[in-house]
């Protein structure tokens, strides 16, 4: 293992040896793993195990509710975002996320998008910016015509791309998408993979999905997780390879049950 | 962290968003503190007229009134009782014999009539806690050369004499037992009143009222009610009470009284308009309470054939109660607070006889502070504030009992 | 013993009749309980009938003009002159001070409790302001007159403010509806879903961005419902404003003079001898029923605008 504190430039996010806790409970155990430049990560398994606890790590979402802590590190260019003098406020503006239910602010489509960009200091022609955002989304034909219109007057699926637009409208370098298509229709479900794939020309992505196919489809990597042999309930990540490798031919046993559909 | 590559047309605001985020916090803290910082000041200046110097002057001195050594405030009943007789004018004394028997009175009385009637203390002046501490010397130097004749004590005006006393007109004699009796009976009624109603509305509204807009106009109707301003129920009650209903509530109809010199501004009628007062309220509380219940409770007794009064008798009272009293006591607790409704209704201004029935002339501990409070002389701002503690630690105990309760019967399910 | 078990299922035979049974007892019961629930329209139709009997009789005596009531700035009973606009003047101004008090500090404490405190310092915040709602209004009347008072005398100067004032009784009343602000928006506020919170944080949003511009706006419905229950309480408060606020009706701007509010009124009219039929004693009904009517439409506003515009969040 490499003992130097930089990172190799095709990996945006690492974590060293993290352990996540929820008060004295251990809740994700010992993740070593490395998410690349411009790819998109998946991270399955089982409901329970931490992959949405493992996620929001990235981007410090944890620390909203009381109690919850880390040992490790999580680097981000190369910077562990968990250092003393690290504004959490900082980190979000760099890696967004898209939540598992749709939550667009119960304000107008455009505000949606305009409010975002005005609190990071945004003086630029907004219109211009909603628009480049929606587009970027595939979301712009649709609602150009209701611009004004409150965001939750449209679809779900609708909603969620509008979410998608909401957080790429700020540049982050990684989006972070918590099982974004669980609560759509199979149609918005597949738009958004669609989606994802033109996205990750310019953003990396990182997607918890308890849809085995859609990270078979849709990513390049995947990291498997599952609950640890050594801590009691507390998941860990048992392999992390090529989405091919874990999906043709896992290296892990426990793996090979999951995903051919003889367990979880 | 190192700073994202300036992305076209975005600012680095960061450390003026943080910035501004943290005066607001402080300005949100600030108002939090200006309500607790209120409340203390509150209860600060209360006890600050409560307790401190006086310097009175005795019209007459009563150390010459010992007898055989013993001072008058130790002296029996017999010896009080044969100083008045013989300092009094006889018409005076065979009023007061009239109007209770001495041989009835008990001594506290008859020791306060001679403070009264013979001793007659006169206030000359007061100072509060604050200053009575710091500036001791200054008051006893202004004393010894304005009022030479004067006594100065450090009084604590809230003792246990004051609360057993009857209200005088008296500053340095009198007491708050009339008012704090009046209150009790009035109490008395209100509940009579407010909680079988309140409580069987409740029950009502949340088990047998079915959703039609009858029942939805007595709900919104109940919701109202609470709303409106509590004069206005003294208002309604000065009406109804006091004088349609002046023949119950004076007590004219049981024969007990002439209409001549009684009216219907009794206890009765105090109690019956605070009872319409909180009967919104011990309704809501009491609906929240039955619907804490939960569902699982009333299926299992319709399970086994229970009709709905037995079920709601044996099994959703039984576990909404806790919350139901503890609803009931915060009722109490406004109730006895109120002033407005009962000066509406007529309370009594010059009242020294306790209560002793429903048709009796009232007065409250509330109305009394308010009477104490509007006149100007300062020892009577020092009694409002000794009855001001009086009624704060009766609402204190009040509301202490009411967590107690919730606490020790809140049953889990 | 099979005859007994013959006999038991003779019986059971005989009662096994499905049809309902008139249960005298419970009808007899629901009938008691619809009463109850019935009372208090009771109270409610005799607040209408009484108040506007009296009034009615009121607007009816000969000195008596509604247009004149409504439009003139004088209430001089004893020379017959009943305009209510002194007395309403006073009670739109301690209101006015009163609402400048509640509204902004009220809001932050919510604001305070519901974004930014921690658990600890909410359990014991709380049932401090719960207290502050609890304490009788007679004793916040005292508190006006003996500190507040004497503390604007000192800062503005004894000649500039008179010894009772609506100046320290609206200050006072605006202490006494801070509570009731404050646990009404709070409430408002624990509405807003999480997910709108975490949407925003997901932004990269501080805490107070997400405070003051995603959940207080979320919530707005329920705010102002707050702040019309607390105008609504501020009119028809009456202890606060007789003890200090002044016994006279006068038609003024100056919050640093005495002036007595309709509440304050009713109060010291029906304090002294009142005989029935008296023109005072009428004169306190119309403005009962006057006082009644305010309430009552702002409650229905504020409940309408709960019910109307409660926001949708999903």
């Amino acid at each position: 293992m490499a003992t130097n504190n930089t990172l190799e430039p095709q990996y945006v996010l690492e974590t060293r040896d993290l352990d996540i806790y929820y008060g004295s409970f251990k809740a994700v155990t010992g993740v070593n793993m490395k998410v690349e430049r411009n790819k998109i990560t998946a991270i399955i398994g089982p409901s329970g195990v931490g992959k949405s606890t493992l996620l929001r790590v990235f981007n410090r979402m944890n620390e909203l509710y009381a109690g919850t802590s880390i040992k490790g590190q999580v680097m981000f260019d190369g910077e562990d975002i968990y250092a003393r003098d690290v504004d959490p406020v900082e980190v979000r503006y760099r890696i967004g996320m898209v939540f598992q239910k749709p939550n667009p602010f119960p304000k107008s489509i455009y505000e949606n998008i305009a409010w975002t960009a005005r609190i990071h200091g945004y003086k630029g022609n907004m219109d211009e910016l909603v628009e480049n955002s929606l587009r970027q989304a595939a979301l712009w034909d649709e609602v150009k015509d209701k611009l004004q219109q409150s965001g939750l007057s449209i679809s779900g699926g609708q909603q969620q791309r509008l979410c998608i637009a909401r957080a790429i409208s700020i540049k982050p370098e990684v989006i972070l998408m918590d099982e974004p298509a669980s609560a759509l229709d199979p149609i918005a479900t597949l738009k958004i993979e669609e989606l994802m794939q033109e996205l990750k020309k310019n953003y990396t992505i990182v997607i918890v999905t308890h849809n085995m196919q859609q990270a078979a489809r849709a990513s390049d990597y995947t990291a498997m997780m599952m609950l640890s042999d050594r801590v009691l309930r507390s998941g860990t990540v048992i392999e992390f390879d090529d989405t091919k490798v874990i999906f043709t031919n896992p290296k892990d046993k426990r793996t090979e049950d999951y995903v051919t559909g003889r367990f979880g | 962290m190192k700073e994202k590559l300036v992305v076209q047309g975005f600012a680095n605001n960061l450390k003026a968003r943080n910035r501004t985020g943290v005066i607001w916090h402080v300005i949100f803290q600030a108002s939090t503190a200006v309500g607790v910082i209120a409340l203390i000041a509150l209860l600060f200046n209360v006890s600050d007229g409560a307790f401190g110097y006086v310097a009175y002057e005795a019209r007459v001195d009563p150390d010459t009134l010992s007898v055989a050594g013993v001072p008058v405030e130790d002296q029996s009943k017999e010896q009080l009782v044969s100083l008045l007789q013989s300092t009094l004018s006889s018409g005076a004394y065979n009023k007061l014999e009239n109007e209770k028997p001495f041989g009835s009175r008990p001594r506290e009385e008859v020791y306060q009539l001679v403070v009264e009637r013979i001793i007659k203390p006169k206030v000359v002046e007061v100072w509060n806690l604050w200053p009575s501490l710091t500036q001791a010397d200054e008051i006893r130097a202004t004393v010894a050369k304005d009022h030479p004749k004067a006594e100065l004590e450090f009084v604590s005006w809230l003792t246990s004499d004051f609360v057993t006393r009857p209200q005088t007109s008296e500053p340095l004699a009198t007491g708050v037992r009339t008012a704090i009796l009046g209150s009790l009976w009035t109490i008395l009624f209100t509940i009579l009143l407010a909680f079988p109603i309140g409580v069987g509305a409740a029950i009502y509204l949340e088990e047998y009222a079915s959703e039609n807009r009858l029942n939805r106009i007595i709900q919104t109707n109940i919701n109202n009610l609470a709303g409106v301003p509590s004069i206005v129920y003294g208002i309604l009650g000065l009406a109804i009470f006091v004088r349609a209903l002046e023949p119950l509530t004076s007590g004219e109809m049981f024969g007990l009284v002439n209409l001549t010199s009684e009216n219907g501004r009794t206890v009765l009628s105090a109690g019956l308009t605070l009872g319409l007062l909180v009967l919104p309220i011990i309704i809501i509380n009491a609906q929240e309470a039955i619907r804490a219940v939960p569902r699982s409770l009333r299926n299992a007794s319709f399970g086994v054939g229970a009709t709905k009064w037995q079920t709601v008798w044996s099994h959703v009272l039984p576990t909404a109660l806790p919350g139901i009293l503890t609803g009931t006591i915060l009722a109490i607790s406004r109730a006895i607070g109120e002033t407005a409704p009962l000066v509406v209704v007529g309370a009594s201004t010059a009242i020294s006889f306790d209560p002793s029935s429903p048709f009796s002339k009232f007065t409250t501990l509330p109305i009394q502070i308010y009477q104490w409070t509007s006149r100007p002389q300062d020892e009577f701002r020092s009694l409002a504030a000794a009855s001001i503690l009086v009624l704060l630690i009766l609402l204190l105990s009040l509301n202490a009992f009411a967590i107690l309760l919730r606490n020790r019967f809140s049953r889990r399910f | 013993m099979a005859e007994l078990t013959l006999k038991k299922a003779e019986k059971k035979a005989s009662t096994n009749n499905l049809r309902r049974k008139p249960r005298l007892g419970e009808t007899i019961i629901q009938g008691l309980l619809f009463f109850c629930g019935f009372f208090s329209i009771f109270t409610t139709l005799g607040i209408v009938y009484e108040l506007g009997k009296e009034a009615l009789l009121f607007f009816q005596m000969p000195e008596v003009n509604l247009l004149a009531t409504l439009t003139t700035t004088e209430w001089k009973p004893h020379i017959g002159k009943f305009g209510i606009w002194p007395l309403l003047n006073s009670t739109l101004m301690t209101t006015f001070i009163a609402m400048t008090i509640a509204i902004p500090l009220g809001m932050s404490v919510a604001v305070y409790l519901s974004e930014y405190a921690a658990p600890r310092v909410r359990n014991t915040l709380k049932p401090i302001l719960e207290v502050l709602a609890g304490i009788p209004t007679i004793v916040y009347g005292y508190f006006a007159l003996t500190f507040v008072t004497p503390i604007l005398r000192e800062i503005f100067g004894r000649d500039v403010v008179q010894i009772y004032n609506t100046a320290s009784a609206g200050l006072v009343m605006g202490i006494l509806i801070l509570p009731l602000i404050t646990s009404m928006t709070e409430d408002a506020l624990s509405a807003v879903p999480r997910s709108l919170r975490e949407a925003a944080y997901g932004m990269g949003a501080t805490k107070l961005e997400v405070a003051l511009q995603i959940v207080v706006p979320a919530a707005l419905s329920g705010i102002a419902a707050a702040i019309i229950v607390g105008i609504s309480r501020a009119i028809g408060e009456t202890m606060i404003v007789a003890v200090a606020a002044g016994a006279g009706p006068n038609f003024t701007f100056n919050p640093f003079v005495g002036a007595e509010t309709i509440t304050g009124h009713i109060v010291r009219i029906s304090g002294g001898d009142l005989s029935y039929d008296s023109i005072d004693y009428n004169s306190i009904f119309a403005l009962g029923l006057f006082l009644f009517c305010v309430t009552l439409v702002l409650n229905i506003i504020s409940q309408t605008i709960v019910r109307r515009f409660r926001e949708v969040y999903e």
